[in-house]
């Protein structure tokens, strides 16, 4: 609101109220809310990064991970981001419909995501590798677990948000949500990026 | 698994204290004055408008004041914690036991620390921010009101899962932080730390939206031609405050979580075996706690500058050296939590660099000191009630200051840690500094808030029993750190000390004269409103935005968008002779009330509670109408309405006419 | 109503939307920044390990940038610059954090628990403890 010229002759007051877009603060509002769960993960990185190496004579990362998974896993979501993206473009074209197709396929891929990331967490405590083995195993499924909780919930606001564009088409107010989710699916990438370089990658070599 | 167990987890009838005379007492007197409230409510028929009004409203000022009134109800529980303490200790000498059992004893100093810093500190500092920032930047709310409403009931319901402790099971006897491995399941096995937790929790959760929703308020919606450095002290003393609730408060989220997690499935992460680390605990929880120090701090700071400002006549001194304290302070808040454990062990070079950088901080806070005392001088001082808080606040706060200096220093905290050295610092800061500031925040403010000022009388007697306790109740303790007593001691075997104990509890009392006195002045204001009115909406010759407008604020705050030109933006335009329009009003665009938060509320505290019991079915239900009824409210397009010019018109002209009886 | 819609969406939020181009290049980018790390941990392509974990972390950091700005949309004029701001301050913030639980954790491991396996190359002798401190050891 800051940008409203101001009035020539030195007046206390606007003569006329400032248009003010119903939900102007709503993205930057929901960005500031992202950093905040960034914190969240960062105390969920500290923690891995302090705990990771403390095995209790159980497995370590080199016999629990497998890498052509992860890549896998990894690929899905980046496939997802850019479904997203392209959602987000048949907004900006009005194109509900297939706004709404790009969401689907968005959600095909993130089912995807977290059916191999159940599968793995399935395997780990399966051959005795649960989080209660050691404080390195509790780190990592806490850290991988809480990305993919996140991942579950955006697939649930995806799918509220799929209902809702056909129920209202694509008001100003289905716009700003759609873009709420969009900052979330992404900042979710971003997260994926340290987990598997700091959790996968740099622990196999 | 019994069908019982199924369905109550672990509550059993066990679980009510009624063997402890103490409880019960205290729960008798809890339901003869929930009673007498609730006749006098259905006597008067106020249950609707209460609804209406207050519950379901999203005003800002209204949730402000809600804040308020919670903060002065959890002060009083943790005072009388305090008082229980004082006498304990003030008695267990040669032989003797004192009254309260350990099991008692150690509830009630976790629940005296937890109390007051997250109950009264915060919903007080909340509070002062939800009324007075959107009014200083000329908004006609926050951002986000239905947010707003939804924060403030969850802070409620953390407040009611910790109170709850007190009747159903326990509440923790771990201290206020709630180290593990003393916190842990095998050393706590009772619901204490579990009640803790999710009292946090759901709390946490209020307060990191609270902070979002204000922070965004202030980046999004000041006044036209407020520019950054324009704006008012108190706001940017809020808006770095909630950049630090932003960025601190899912830490303390996650490592209860990591917390959570070891208690109910087992992992490792601060056990003693598997690997577990307890120490890591300590280091996240204070990357939190030193944060939140500054959290408490910072928007008195801005309150302090705003009274010393208007009660000397003067603009503030050294604007923009205060700004630059305080974005100073919050970075250097986040290098500085080591401090708290020295003693740990983590070696001479990371306890240097920690010290050197707590020690740095003075030198911002210094400079505010300086800032006051130099927009006092010259000054034409009028000593009216807040104005008195400040000189008492400069004076207890430096001192305090001086002893955090000491404390940062790691040889001399080897000697002091854990030590009541310790408690009476920060005692002394947090009480010197915050609830010095808000008793001066709320004597400011009040006039604005409900239309007349505050009986000087009783604000002087509550001032003086405050000061003059606070120093009766602390400097022994200060003694008694110095000669080495630990803190949390329920028993002590040297004679000698007891001395400095009764002089505490006297202390104590005194600080109990001050708070009734409290109480007095408002009931005594309440009876003298006529006499005490203010109809011009600037009774201290304020300088910033809220005064220009009526007091009470008329729901949207401003019939126009006021323009700032200056940082005493009100200041500012009463020396231009700014004459009020008197027509030319126009419909404003206003957010609906919604009983959505108080709802969602409910449900996180049910949630809340059927896990510290273990039923897991009322968990997992409550969890899921929880859910689906966030996913109902998205669907609720009908979220605002129009005040009408007619209205607005209405609502001046009412206005016009008490000020013209003024003149 | 779309009409509507549209207006408001370009009056309010002046926070940048990507193109199509800046999503492919992102994607491309991206694409490119994840398999050559993969391919290097995975075909144990450099001798020395300590390089392959700088590289691969610095792989990691580019990708992160490259997200943030295609991505996110985060530039500096978006939202007066406060997306950047905050999440400067963040990154700041969980620098500090991380670094510092470790740097914390690690002295505190290598003086606490000497008898104990650690690798102490690097951390300071724990010169500084035991000055009166009853939990050392010996």
């Amino acid at each position: 609101m800051s940008h409203v010229t101001l009035p020539k002759d030195g007046a206390f007051h606007l003569p006329e109220e400032p248009h003010h877009p119903e939900g102007a603060s709503t993205m930057l509002g929901f960005y500031i809310y992202l950093m905040s769960d960034c914190l969240i993960f960062a105390v969920l990185f500290a923690t891995y990064a302090v705990l990771g190496g403390s095995y209790a004579a159980g497995p370590g990362p080199k016999e629990l991970f497998e890498l052509d998974l992860i890549a896998v896993n990894t690929a899905m979501l980046l496939f997802s981001s850019i479904t997203y993206g392209f959602a987000m473009l048949a907004m900006q074209r009005h194109n509900s419909k297939q706004v709404i197709g790009w969401l689907l396929v968005t959600a095909v891929f993130g089912a995807a995501f977290l059916c191999i990331e159940l599968y793995e967490f399935h395997h780990l405590i399966h051959i005795g590798a649960g989080p209660q083995r050691s404080a390195f195993l509790s780190a990592f499924f806490l850290l991988v677990g809480t990305h993919g909780l996140h991942v579950t919930f955006g697939m649930i606001w995806l799918f509220t948000l799929v209902f809702q564009v056909r129920k209202f088409g694509l008001t100003s107010a289905m716009q700003r949500r759609l873009g709420c989710l969009s900052l979330f699916w992404h900042f979710l990438d971003v997260i994926w990026i340290g987990v598997f370089t700091f959790v996968y990658l740099v622990r196999m070599v | 698994m019994s069908l019982t167990e199924f369905i109550f987890g672990r509550l059993t009838l066990e679980a009510i204290p009624y063997h402890e005379p103490i409880l019960v007492a205290t729960f008798a007197g809890v339901v003869v004055i929930g009673l007498a409230l609730m006749a006098v409510m259905f006597r008067y028929r106020l249950w609707g408008p209460l609804w209406h009004n207050w519950i379901v409203s999203i005003d800002h000022k209204k949730i402000g004041i809600m804040y308020m009134i919670l903060g002065l109800i959890m002060l009083m529980r943790g005072f009388a914690d305090a008082i229980m303490m004082r006498i304990q200790q003030a008695i267990a000498f040669n032989g003797s036991e004192g009254y309260l059992n350990s099991h008692h004893y150690d509830q009630i100093f976790t629940a005296h620390g937890v109390i007051m810093i997250f109950f009264v500190a915060m919903p007080f500092v909340t509070g002062l921010m939800n009324f007075v920032m959107p009014l200083q930047i000329g908004a006609r709310d926050v951002a986000f009101p239905f947010l707003n409403n939804f924060s403030f009931w969850m802070t409620v319901g953390g407040a009611v899962l910790t109170m709850l402790s007190l009747f159903i099971g326990e509440y923790a006897q771990t201290g206020w932080l709630a180290f593990p491995p003393l916190s842990g399941i095998g050393a706590s096995p009772s619901t204490g730390v579990d009640y803790y937790i999710w009292g946090l929790q759901v709390a946490g959760v209020g307060t990191t939206l609270s902070g979002i929703n204000l922070l965004v308020t202030i980046i999004k919606m000041r006044a036209p031609g407020m520019t950054m450095m324009k704006m008012p002290i108190f706001c940017w003393t809020a808006l770095c405050t909630n950049i630090l609730i932003i960025a601190s408060f899912p830490v303390l989220t996650a490592v209860l979580v990591l917390l959570t997690l070891d208690r109910y499935i087992g992992t490792n992460f601060f056990t003693a075996d598997l690997g577990g680390n307890p120490m890591m605990y300590v280091n996240l929880i204070w990357i939190w706690g030193h944060p939140e120090v500054y959290i408490l701090i910072l928007p008195l700071f801005g309150v302090f500058s705003e009274v010393t400002s208007t009660f000397s006549g003067k603009r503030l001194f050294g604007y923009t050296s205060m700004v630059y304290a305080t974005i100073v302070i919050t970075i250097l808040s986040y290098l500085v939590w080591l401090h708290h454990f020295f003693t740990m062990g983590s070696g001479a070079s990371v306890n240097s660099f920690f010290g050197i950088t707590t020690m740095i901080i003075s030198i911002p806070t210094g400079a505010k000191i300086f800032n006051w005392l130099f927009t006092m001088y010259k000054g034409r001082i009028r000593f009216e009630v807040p104005m008195y808080w400040v000189v008492a606040f400069m004076i207890t706060f430096v001192i305090g200051g001086m002893t955090g200096v000491l404390l940062a220093v790691p040889p001399a905290d080897f000697v002091l840690h854990n030590s009541l050295f310790l408690v009476a610092h920060f005692h002394n800061v947090i009480i010197g500094g915050v609830v010095f500031g808000v008793f001066a925040g709320i004597n400011y403010w009040f006039p604005k808030a409900f239309g007349f000022r505050l009986n000087k009388f009783w604000g002087l007697v509550s001032f003086w029993g405050w000061v003059i306790g606070f120093w009766l109740a602390f400097t022994p303790v200060y003694v008694l750190g110095l000669m080495g007593v630990t803190r949390r001691l329920r028993v002590f075997d040297d004679p000698s000390l007891q001395i400095w104990f009764v002089i505490a509890g006297i202390g104590v009392a005194t600080i109990a004269v001050g708070i009734f006195a409290f109480i007095i002045q408002i009931a005594v204001s309440i009876m003298q409103r006529d006499k005490l009115r203010d109809v011009t909406g600037d009774p201290w010759g304020g300088r910033t935005l809220e005064w220009a407008t009526s007091s009470p604020p008329p729901s949207y705050n401003f019939a126009f968008t006021p323009v700032a030109y200056d940082v005493d933006a009100w200041h500012d335009m009463k020396q231009r002779n700014y004459q009020r329009p008197l027509n030319g009003y126009q419909p404003i665009h206003m957010p609906k009330s919604t009983e959505a938060g108080i709802i969602l509320a409910a449900l996180s505290t049910v949630c809340g509670f059927a896990l510290v019991w273990y039923i897991w079915w009322l968990a997992a239900l409550s969890f899921v109408a929880m859910a689906g009824y966030a996913i109902y409210h998205t669907f609720n397009r009908d979220r605002d309405y129009y005040i009408t010019a007619e209205q607005v018109a209405e609502t001046e002209a009412a206005r016009t006419k008490l000020l013209a009886t003024q003149v | 109503m779309a009409h509507h819609a549209h207006n408001d969406a370009h009056h309010g939020d002046d926070h940048s939307h990507g193109s199509f181009k800046s999503y492919m290049t992102g994607f491309i980018l991206s694409v490119i920044l994840t398999v050559i790390p993969f391919w290097l941990v995975m075909e144990e392509v450099l001798e020395n390990p300590t390089a392959t974990i700088l590289i691969v972390t610095g792989f990691a950091v580019a990708q992160i940038i490259v997200h943030v700005i295609y991505f996110l949309h985060v530039t500096p004029s978006a939202e007066e610059g406060w997306t950047l701001t905050s999440t400067v301050f963040t990154l700041v913030v969980v620098f500090i954090m991380v670094a510092g639980s470790v740097w914390v954790m690690f002295n505190m491991n290598a003086n606490m628990m000497p008898a104990h396996d650690m690798t102490v190359t690097g951390a300071e002798a724990p010169e500084g403890m035991g000055s009166g401190d009853p939990e050392s050891p010996q």
